[in-house]
């Protein structure tokens, strides 16, 4: 092995010195508007400090990667054990750094075997069953957990705003995996039908007074009629072009309503937004004239809570919906067909399939549940702006849907607690949050391009699964 | 008339920055067949190198415009290529033979961390740069106005005609522009017959993103300001442009530049400027629906 | 064209199709009867496949007229890519197998039955609420799925990934595919590539059984001589786009044209 170090140490450097090279600008010289003129603010402790970092965490893979427990795993160690030390770091973000790449140096060591023990689990008869039968049992529980939640000690009025939000993710990531997913269409615009429902439901209750439960439907038409209507024409083209377009369309969107001031009241917005009724009861202190409270109703004392647990069972209601009709019509012959199409759209064709309007349903579908969660998303924030509707949030949710793994739908709700809990959990990643969705959505292409839950579970069987003792 | 003129020498100027970026996305099309989504980005990272080297050139004494001009030219193309090289080599290479949309995510995901890495380090207000070059030539005064071509506008123009003629000369007559075109037509082929396909991309990428860092440069010193943001409006411009010209195609790139230039400038100056991005979305839309192959790229048969 | 058939399954008329300057077919006409094998040969470039394109609705001829007479007359030429499935019922398969590889074979021969399927969901309305009739229709297809894995040998892989198959399965499975959309004539483009004998055997055992025994008429592109000799009752060869010689196996064997143009010289075996 000594004969092959000085490659190594050679080929850290190279990386090393390419880190630097990539830094050396950005990183090291910090531009600061400081009133007159922009100066210096050089940072190259920070950058000396990743690029020696980069330095140990390449070498350290490649120790791993020769299967060179021992040294790796003590670089590891050192690494970790330096960044998460008192030492005095120009900044926490570079503790991390360094307390990352130990960890993903322990973790390359022990990867060939923790790989071999899950890939012999995945391949034995009796672990394939106990997977299954996991994941139905994951689920199982992960619902009751998710019904019973506003009932716990945990559903303080930050944790139930954390897990309506997380929940309306769930939903858009559960909408967009029909079109991605199952049809394999690249949709990079599902914001705009987020934002057709989310308008649907702000003008036709500020303007015509209508409630949201008559509305939820209505803006679920308009957006699936919008799919149909922009989905026509593109759906014929090859999958990086329609990517393009739908992102196209989805900016067209964005800056009608910026500008068609006298519709959407341009980048002011639209507030005074009620939220959604119970059985006509309304959830405020206060009720307007001829209409009752909700506390009234139930004559029990008004608690803000009331509103956000409301609001928390509608998302749930909705996503559980979305969830059930797609188990459902993945069963059915459009939904092998959505499937098949991604797999081979000429064998399609070569079987009498009409991949146009195959895909238009899938499209159509798919802008709707955006639409039910749009108006949803009007109801509970009571005012809405083109802002929320950008480019940036169609990415989101479409790294939630890549990152759970395509066509997954345990996966997806994974993503979406990890992605958009984690943050607001652990405020100070805030920032960083966008960079772990770009870096998230490369690292899956590149290592696990079928995500973090690859399994596919046939839409139909003929011999039932052999289950374990 | 007078404001006609003025109108196309500004929207000529523009075309000339968008035709630069467009060659990026052109190539690499033309290469791999993917589209480089994180290109906008590189060009993003090439104005901000820009945007610190004359920073540098006021600290180290180099008042002259020329010297400064041609020592971040210089130092935004190297430092902008090592970004293109890199994405390459890590998120790109290892996905060749992947499905399909594999390339496309992955590029997405390149996109948002750079956008993100700039903001972190630089901070998202955007950055005033002081003007390199300034005054300019009156051509002629008409209905009261004076229709101006500035110094600025002459060295834009300029930069751009001179790179794209030597980047032509490279494609057409260096062995690397035809180890090029022969990845173009055939990657296994071209790799039997002893072309190296690795370097060949990682060029292909060296190149355009050297270009990108032009285009940056151009930018930051026609506008005077910079954020982290730029690169996404300016991508998809500029990859509107190489759809319009037809992907793959050089001349076509430049062309496409050319009348997306043109169609902002005078969208904006004769309709109205809140709707000048609709405009261009609206021209990506229906170029790739009712005519994919664009201008002058050739319309591929389906290979059944 | 034999005797015995004066009414011809499929009719091809002066097709033509031109690829910018290229002629890749060049006014040819032939026609090939029900249940029977018709085999296209050719050397490599013939334009073989390109007929086979624009029969499947994939090419649109540049001049031509193909008709299909089955249950009623159908011009193909005129039909949109998946309509010559759907309506006419011509199912193919492909020089390089194209199944549906990450879904099971089981799904593979369900999705064959889309067209059937689809009208019993209802538009998937009827699938959605659970109703009887469509789970009466879905148990049918399984039905037929499974009585087409049992005659190529992979009831047992049912449930397996199709992609996951051996080679020679993953051919077969492309074929009960094509069958199972029920069609009315079956185009094949070059099935025994890339086959052992004994798969190129059972292939042929396939094809006879899928004319004799489904009444099926079959139009074959092939290379494998052992093939296309034994099995087929008509023989179309193809040169440089225009049709050289047509017939029974035995007066193609022979013909001076076939031999110089496509085998070479007498001497060389037929595989050339």
């Amino acid at each position: 092995m000594g004969d092959r170090l000085p490659a190594l140490l050679k080929d850290s450097a190279l990386t090393a010195l390419m880190a630097a090279a990539l830094g050396l600008f950005i990183v090291g010289f910090q531009t600061r508007d400081i009133g007159q003129g922009l100066f210096f603010d050089y940072q190259f402790v920070d950058l000396g400090i990743a690029v020696v970092t980069i330095f140990f965490g390449r070498l350290g893979l490649h120790l791993a990667a020769m299967g060179l427990k021992w040294p790796s795993f003590a670089l590891g160690t050192v690494l970790g054990a330096v960044g998460a030390s008192p030492l005095k770091m120009p900044s926490t973000f570079l503790h991390w750094f360094v307390v990352i790449a130990g960890v993903l140096i322990i973790l390359r060591t022990i990867w060939p075997w923790a790989n071999a023990a899950l890939a012999k689990a995945r391949h034995s008869e009796r672990g394939r069953a106990m997977g299954q039968r996991g994941a139905k049992w994951f689920g199982a529980i992960l619902l009751i957990a998710a019904v019973l939640l506003p009932f716990t000690p945990f559903a303080d009025q930050k944790n139930m705003d954390l897990a309506v939000l997380i929940l309306t993710y769930v939903m858009l990531g559960w909408g967009l995996n029909i079109v991605v997913g199952l049809a394999g269409l690249l949709d990079l615009g599902y914001v705009a039908f987020y934002a057709v429902g989310a308008y649907s439901y702000a003008l036709l209750s500020t303007q015509f007074g209508l409630n949201f439960w008559t509305v939820l439907p209505l803006a679920g038409m308009f957006a699936a009629t919008f799919g149909l209507l922009l989905g026509f024409p593109v759906l014929r083209l090859r999958g990086d072009y329609l990517a393009i377009v739908t992102m196209g369309f989805g900016e067209i969107i964005r800056l009608v309503l910026l500008n068609w001031v006298d519709l959407s009241n341009g980048p002011a917005g639209i507030g005074g937004i009620p939220g959604p009724t119970l059985f006509g009861a309304v959830f405020a202190e206060t009720a307007p004239p001829g209409q009752q409270t909700f506390a009234q109703m139930m004559n029990i004392p008004f608690s803000s809570n009331q509103r956000l647990i409301y609001l928390y069972y509608i998302i749930l209601l909705l996503a559980l919906v979305t969830n059930f009709f797609t188990q459902r019509i993945r069963r059915l012959p459009v939904g092998r067909a959505w499937e098949a199409l991604r797999e081979d759209e000429t064998a399609c064709k070569a079987l009498g399939i009409n991949p146009t309007n195959t895909k238009l349903t899938a499209f159509a579908v798919g802008a709707m549940f955006a639409g039910f969660a749009g108006s949803f998303f009007a109801a509970k924030q009571r005012f809405i702006s083109p802002e929320s509707f950008t480019f940036i949030e169609s990415a989101i949710i479409l790294s939630i849907v890549v990152l759970g793994g395509m066509g997954s739908q345990i996966g997806v709700v994974l993503a979406a607690v990890l992605l958009i809990g984690l943050p607001e959990w652990f405020r100070d990643l805030g920032a960083y949050r966008m960079i772990v969705f770009g870096l998230a959505m490369v690292l899956i292409m590149v290592f696990r391009p079928r995500g973090l839950i690859a399994h596919r579970e046939p839409s139909v069987r003929l011999h039932p699964v052999r289950a374990g003792p | 008339m007078a404001y006609f003129t003025q109108q196309l020498i500004n929207a000529v100027t523009l075309g000339a920055i968008y035709g630069l970026i467009a060659i990026g996305y052109t190539m690499v099309y033309g290469i791999i067949g993917m589209i480089n989504f994180a290109h906008g980005d590189i060009f993003m990272i090439g104005a901000f190198i820009s945007l610190i080297g004359f920073m540098i050139c006021a600290l180290l004494g180099i008042s002259s415009a020329p010297a400064a001009i041609l020592f971040v030219l210089l130092l935004s193309m190297v430092f902008t290529a090592v970004y293109g090289w890199t994405i390459e080599r890590t998120a790109y290479r290892p996905l060749r033979g992947s499905f399909k949309l594999a390339p496309l995510i992955s590029a997405i995901g390149v996109s948002i961390l750079l956008e993100n890495y700039v903001q972190l380090a630089q901070g998202a207000r955007p950055k005033p740069a002081g003007s390199v070059v300034q005054g300019g030539y009156n051509l002629f005064r008409a209905d009261g106005f004076d229709v101006r071509v500035t110094w600025l506008q002459i060295i834009i123009v300029v930069v751009t005609v001179v790179l794209m003629a030597g980047f032509s000369w490279v494609i057409a007559a260096t062995s690397l522009g035809r180890q090029q075109r022969a990845c173009e037509q055939d990657m296994k082929m071209a790799a039997l017959l002893g072309v190296d396909v690795d370097r060949t991309i990682s060029l292909t990428f060296v190149m355009g993103s050297a270009l990108a860092a032009v285009a940056g440069m151009l930018f930051l010193m026609y506008y005077g300001v910079v954020d982290f943001f730029i690169g996404f409006l300016a991508g998809i411009k500029a990859f509107t442009a190489a759809v319009l010209g037809g992907i793959g195609s050089l001349p076509g790139a430049m062309l496409g530049g050319l009348l997306i230039g043109l169609i902002e400038v005078f969208w904006a100056g004769y309709f109205s400027s809140e709707y000048k991005d609709v405009a261009v979305f609206a021209i990506l839309v229906l170029v790739l629906i009712f005519r994919p192959s664009g201008l002058l790229g050739k319309p591929e048969i389906e290979k059944v | 064209m034999s005797a015995a058939h004066p009414e011809p399954l499929i009719e091809v008329e002066h097709l033509t199709m031109r690829f910018g300057g290229l002629v890749a077919v060049d006014d040819v006409s032939f026609s090939a009867g029900p249940r029977q094998i018709t085999a296209i040969i050719g050397p490599n470039g013939a334009g073989k496949t390109t007929v086979f394109n624009c029969i499947t609705g994939f090419y649109k001829p540049t001049v031509g007229r193909l008709t299909l007479r089955a249950d009623q007359e159908y011009l193909l030429e005129r039909m949109l890519g998946h309509e010559v499935g759907q309506k006419a019922r011509v199912a193919r398969t492909f020089q390089n197998i194209r199944l549906f590889p990450g879904m099971t074979v089981l799904e593979n021969l369900l999705v064959a039955q889309h067209n059937k399927l689809m009208r019993a969901s209802g538009m998937s309305i009827f699938g959605l609420l659970g109703l009887q009739r469509y789970r009466t229709a879905e148990a049918a297809a399984i039905e037929k799925a499974r009585g087409w894995l049992e005659r190529i040998q992979l009831l047992p892989d049912a449930d397996r990934p199709a992609g996951e198959l051996p080679y020679g399965a993953q051919r077969r499975l492309e074929i009960a595919r094509a069958m199972c959309t029920d069609p009315q004539l079956l185009c094949l483009d070059e099935p025994a590539a890339g086959l052992n004998p004994r798969e190129s055997a059972e292939l042929n055992e396939l094809l006879v059984s899928i004319r004799d025994r489904d009444g099926i008429g079959v139009l074959l592109i092939e290379h494998d001589m052992s093939v296309v000799m034994r099995i087929s009752n008509h023989i179309v060869v193809l040169d440089y786009g225009r049709k050289i010689a047509e017939g029974a196996p035995d007066m193609v064997r022979n013909d001076p044209a076939v031999i110089r143009a496509y085998l070479g010289t007498a001497e060389d075996g037929p595989d050339a």
